[in-house]
């Protein structure tokens, strides 16, 4: 990812090489011509396009804001509702992810997550455990939610 | 003139949700029973908030005295990071050092894991 991004400027200096305007707007011209040839020259790079993992970055990002939104939200009804009745719990999650960025990230978005919040992480980083703040309804979909969430972190870094 | 009244009416609305974030994380910190649930309301909500009160402060500054603020978008970015951490740390220390889970918790995954002894000593030779 990070050659195709290096080779991306480099057409775009040479690009303004070519022209011999110095400013932005060359630099941006000649980026994009470089997007495009190295779109076009897609098969001889080893790794896939790089805007498509860029994109599912920005991805990544939209759904840290929606989750906290939506856990922040549950959040105040648990704590405004007149009658406390939750079942906090801990359990444990078994994933597929390796690498320490990988789990750090997803840690990060589970702890984001309504009602949930990474606790530790088995040394060979293999399983996290969670505590729920309402176990028995929880369980279930925020399991779902993980799917979701490793699915939407391999996309960005494989 | 109207599009700059539309834009005083968002940064209200965006400071005024904030606080009411903070206040009501801060009624979390003082109703919920025990560090864990407690830790909940003070990641979230309290980091929603924060983040609430710089973007309408940011806004402001950039329609009213026309001055972009790069370090109020970084302070965004770094408290959107680190509040998390910080809460999956204080509760992850409150763990090993026996701190109780509330008595209406239903269920424990982790206890007879941390007392296994491989477990501990991976870790220990980890840190």
């Amino acid at each position: 990812m990070s050659i195709q991004i290096l080779l991306n400027l480099v057409i775009a200096v040479v690009w303004m090489f070519l022209t011999n305007t110095w400013d932005a707007v060359a630099f941006f011209k000649g980026y994009i011509i470089g997007l495009g040839l190295i779109f076009l020259l897609r098969r001889f790079i080893p790794e896939t396009f790089y805007l498509r993992r860029v994109l599912a970055a920005l991805n990544l990002i939209t759904l840290f804001f929606k989750e906290l939104v939506i856990s922040s939200l549950i959040v105040v009804k648990q704590v405004l509702s007149p009658k406390l009745n939750i079942r906090p719990g801990i359990f444990a999650l078994h994933t597929d992810l390796e690498g320490d960025w990988e789990i750090t990230v997803l840690c990060l978005l589970i702890t984001l997550t309504p009602g949930t919040l990474s606790l530790e992480v088995s040394p060979d980083n293999k399983v996290i455990y969670i505590h729920a703040m309402d176990i028995p309804d929880a369980e279930s979909v925020v399991n779902d939610i993980k799917q979701t969430f490793e699915k939407a972190i391999m996309e960005v870094t494989r | 003139m109207s599009g700059n009244e539309i834009s005083y009416a968002i940064i209200g609305f965006l400071i005024i949700t904030g606080s009411l974030f903070s206040l009501i994380s801060a009624i979390g910190l003082i109703r919920l029973p025990d560090i864990y649930t407690r830790s909940h309301a003070a990641t979230k909500s309290s980091t929603l908030g924060i983040i609430c009160v710089l973007t309408g402060s940011f806004i402001f500054f950039v329609i009213d005295q026309s001055y972009v603020s790069a370090r109020l978008i970084l302070g965004i970015i770094f408290v959107f990071l680190t509040a998390p951490v910080a809460g999956h740390l204080i509760c992850r220390a409150a763990y090993r050092t026996n701190v109780p889970l509330w008595d209406k918790s239903v269920q424990d995954d982790l206890r007879h894991i941390l007392k296994r002894d491989d477990y501990n000593h991976k870790s220990t030779e980890f840190e």
